[in-house]
């Protein structure tokens, strides 16, 4: 691409990173959450593959990287989920273990925000991971 | 409000039939990128700021992909062995009348259109914040009513990323 695409996306590409953290973390508070949140953070790697090609960044590397965080996001949602059966006391799969607090506050709503962290960590590291194989898929077998 | 949703609808029938119809595939993409944006402004018109983010998020990447893959093969739309007879035309105004009778009887039992069914939301919406200690009550549902669905979602996510690594990689196929 241009320099005029390079530079604003240099420029861009970390805004864009902390807003989807920001709707991630804010998930039960403002609209958003694990999942719009998650593709908005694959959609800033995206940006940078594409405007800075694929030979810019390591991609096999970000490859296992990518995957490894997927299925390991994946495992801290279950854990959590079994962990509410154990400390919940009640012994109920996914219940919410962890005091309440006040509705509209940052540090509500008990494990919410924990599930929204992981299901955004899934959705990005999935999205990301999907879009790496294409463009190795490319490099690897079509040449 | 109903006149611009109506507006919006008929702006997208007609960017999905003229994806359908082009020849040029890149154009096709691009036409069909009007159903998706379509749906966001649809989204926010109807209040419903959650799927409008989730939507628009993920239909620029889909639309980048798709454009990607077409720059990548052909452009061209491969032409197909379809023989356009009157016996086709008449089984499809067969079908259309066919589903239209069914589709007037199916909407002739619901409520009017912005006139919610509030005998099943009301459970959720009254006690949801002070139960979940969410203030987003779609999260509230989510995560906390809906628990097992959104583990059900992040599984099939999980599993469709397992299944484009295993057809797409050369690692570890040997």
């Amino acid at each position: 691409m241009t320099i005029i695409v390079k530079k604003v996306t240099q420029i861009i590409c970390g805004v864009i990173f902390l807003y989807g953290i920001y709707i991630i973390i804010h998930g039960h508070l403002t609209p958003g959450g694990g999942f719009a949140g998650g593709a908005i953070i694959a959609g800033a790697f995206i940006l940078l593959i594409l405007s800075f090609g694929s030979e810019f960044l390591a991609l096999k590397k970000e490859e296992t990287g990518s995957s490894l965080l997927e299925s390991s996001a994946i495992l801290v949602f279950l854990v959590i989920a079994v962990l509410g059966m154990i400390v919940g006391g009640v012994g109920i799969f996914l219940v919410n273990f962890l005091p309440k607090g006040t509705v509209g506050k940052l540090i509500s709503a008990g494990v919410i925000p924990l599930y929204n962290i992981a299901v955004g960590m899934e959705v990005a590291a999935a999205l990301l991971t999907i879009f790496l194989a294409l463009l190795i898929y490319r490099d690897e077998v079509l040449k | 409000m109903e006149l611009l949703i109506i507006v919006m609808l008929v702006l997208m029938i007609g960017g999905a039939i003229f994806s359908l119809e082009a020849r040029d595939l890149l154009s096709a993409v691009i036409a069909y990128g009007i159903v998706g944006f379509g749906l966001v402004i649809c989204f926010l018109f109807l209040g419903a700021p959650d799927l409008a983010l989730v939507q628009i998020v993920v239909e620029t990447i889909t639309l980048i992909i798709m454009i990607t893959v077409i720059l990548n093969s052909t452009r061209e739309e491969v032409k197909k062995g379809w023989k356009k007879t009157t016996a086709y035309a008449v089984l499809a105004f067969v079908f259309i009348g066919f589903f239209l009778y069914f589709f007037n009887r199916a909407t002739d039992t619901l409520t009017v259109f912005g006139d919610h069914a509030m005998r099943m939301s009301k459970a959720y919406l009254q006690p949801g914040a002070a139960e979940t200690g969410s203030a987003n009550l779609v999260t509230g549902v989510i995560f906390d009513y809906r628990g097992y669905d959104t583990l059900g979602e992040a599984t099939i996510l999980f599993t469709a990323v397992i299944g484009v690594l295993t057809v797409l990689r050369l690692k570890g196929r040997k």
